[in-house]
């Protein structure tokens, strides 16, 4: 019995591959194999929950924007990230359903440490100039990696990305505006982009994870590859990310907060200092400067509505 | 009278003036509170539909802003961010905090508060926008036709919660009254044109304060008895008027946070 129970599994497992080598795209209900669909869960529900998380650093400035249009653009820029959080977690949720797992379950995940969110959240805003880093950098090297998944093998992944790249590319633009008026402000101003960009720029180089797992004792793109959910490497998405933002950080007069990177003509890669990769191990598990602070308040607001919640599950007749 | 006529008398320049800056400051100060819940709200879902509310309310506090610097009262940026608390107009009950504790560290923020003050406030709102589309101001006749089409969604979304909430748990409904009674208790000056009173009702800018206030009673009443309850009662004796520049101390805080990167260099380009 045992034998037929694993052939047929086997047969399964083939079968599942070949759609993978096809092409074909993966939905909610097929068949999948546990490892995909738990490469699956940690992978979207970690963008998900990014995005939420992601939301408090910005949010800390949309009051304090200092004009009325730019309080309008960061207020539309906030939504659109809780309205990816939102996509992306009813996709996880689809995923959960065999484990009888629901959004209080990622939610409860994330408040014990077991769900873990983007290095870049965990880290402090200081200055208004730090709204338009986030906006065209962090964003910037989220279109990088989200873009090389636009054609991932799950579909409702794949379809969810579309929507967030497109308006991933109007935030990238509107941080981008936000550092073009800096940087051609007054001299306060263009200092304060300067000290914004020395601050991030090694959280930015983190963003796109370890070079391989040998680097931080782990890490998942090896099985994100097998099973062509991307198809880049963290490096690849690092070098591109150079290709595309050491020259336009230069041509504002801005200086890379790094004397030793280069780019090799020989090899076409960029050689620079590496970030500090212990130290991202200790952000991601919730030890990064404002880890706490942005779980409390999520957690306290989360308890504090907890009312809301029960008298939302009333059927009003 | 419209901006096509050349001359426009002091009297309902000011008469204008005044109007604008109750208006603006109200949804100015009312896109903030809702502002200080993004991330906070009781789900996720929520988040995305009140900061989308929130948005609205700000972008037609930019609108009312840039009448008044088309009257060449100053710029709009200008007047939103660098008037101080004596000269705001807003009403008392958009400068309220949204519960205990600051927006950026553990903020205990009311739930049943935002969605009564909201409801209320967004049918107040319709009140007067339907009114000031016949304003005989045309530019303001013109804002609010704009105004109005997005109001009807705000006011649908906060009518939801309200009754969804006073129909449910026994702890939502006692939170609910509390929230009902405090915002009741500020709620004076919301249909109050302060010491502006005569001068704007004779400009056939707007409605009667009186007539806007039955209105308003009487556009909440059905849902009120839906409920089994009765529509409270506007104080008439406010400890405070905002459309005379009598505010809290919260309405500082506010400024203060609203307009921390703007003074840092009024001049600068942001």
């Amino acid at each position: 019995m045992t034998n037929l129970h694993n052939a047929a599994e086997e047969e399964q497992l083939a079968h599942f591959m070949q759609r993978i080598e096809r092409g074909d795209k993966i939905e909610a209900d097929d068949w999948m194999p546990e490892e995909y669909r738990l490469t699956l869960i940690r992978l979207i529900s970690m963008h998900g929950i990014s995005e939420i998380m992601g939301a408090l650093p910005e949010k800390e400035w949309v009051p304090k924007a200092p004009s009325l249009n730019r309080k309008l653009g960061i207020m539309a820029k906030v939504q659109d990230e809780m309205g990816h959080g939102q996509l992306l977690l009813r996709v996880t949720e689809d995923l959960l359903l065999p484990y009888g797992k629901n959004r209080g379950d990622i939610m409860q995940d994330l408040f014990n440490g077991n769900l873990k969110f983007h290095n870049v959240f965990h880290m402090e805003t200081k200055t208004w100039a730090d709204a338009g880093i986030i906006g065209w950098l962090v964003d910037g090297a989220a279109i990088i990696t989200q873009t090389n998944m636009l054609n991932a093998s799950y579909g409702p992944y794949a379809r969810a990305l579309q929507r967030i790249c497109a308006e991933e590319v109007f935030h990238a633009q509107h941080g981008e505006s936000i550092i073009m008026s800096l940087a051609e402000g007054t001299e306060e101003q263009k200092a304060m982009i300067q000290e914004s960009l020395d601050r991030w720029w090694e959280a930015l180089l983190m963003f796109f994870g370890p070079a391989s797992k040998e680097t931080t004792g782990s890490s998942k793109q090896d099985l994100t590859i097998k099973y062509k959910i991307r198809s880049k490497t963290n490096e690849e998405f690092r070098q591109l990310f150079f290709d595309k933002y050491v020259p336009r950080i230069l041509s504002l007069g801005l200086r890379i907060p790094d004397p030793t990177i280069r780019f090799d003509e020989e090899s076409k890669l960029w050689s620079y200092k590496q970030p500090d990769w212990n130290e991202f191990k200790k952000i991601i598990k919730n030890g990064g400067p404002r880890s706490h602070a942005r779980l409390n308040l999520r957690r306290s607001s989360y308890e504090n509505n907890a009312w809301v919640r029960d008298a939302l599950s009333v059927k009003v007749t | 009278m419209n901006e096509n006529e050349t001359v426009m008398s002091q009297e309902y320049k000011d008469a204008i003036t005044s109007l604008l800056f109750q208006l603006a400051d109200d949804d100015f100060l009312y896109a903030y509170r809702g502002s200080e819940w993004l991330g906070l709200a009781p789900h996720i879902e929520e988040d995305v539909a009140s900061s989308s509310i929130s948005q609205d309310s700000m972008g037609h506090a930019a609108m009312f802003y840039k009448l008044l610097e088309d009257l060449g009262i100053g710029n709009a940026d200008e007047l939103a961010h660098s008037r101080p608390a004596l000269d705001r107009k807003n009403s008392v009950l958009m400068e309220r905090v949204n519960g205990e504790g600051y927006y950026m560290e553990i903020p205990l923020y009311d739930w049943a508060y935002q969605v009564v003050r909201s409801y209320f406030y967004t049918q107040a709102k319709k009140i007067k926008i339907d009114s000031l589309c016949e304003s005989s101001y045309s530019p303001l006749a013109d804002t609010a036709v704009k105004v109005k089409m997005e109001l009807y969604y705000h006011r649908l979304h906060w009518e939801t919660w309200f009754k969804q909430l006073l129909s449910s748990t026994d702890v939502a409904k006692k939170k609910m009254d509390e929230a009902i009674k405090k915002v009741m208790d500020d709620f004076y000056d919301v249909f109050s044109y302060g010491n502006e009173k005569l001068l704007i009702e004779k400009s056939r800018l707007i409605s009667s304060e009186e007539i806007l206030r039955d209105k308003w009673k009487a556009s909440i009443e059905q849902v009120f008895t839906a409920l089994q309850m009765e529509v409270p009662k506007i104080s008439d004796k406010p400890t405070k008027n905002g459309r005379n520049g009598e505010h809290t101390h919260d309405l500082e805080e506010a400024i203060r946070t609203l307009s921390e990167v703007y003074k840092f260099d009024p001049i600068a380009t942001w």
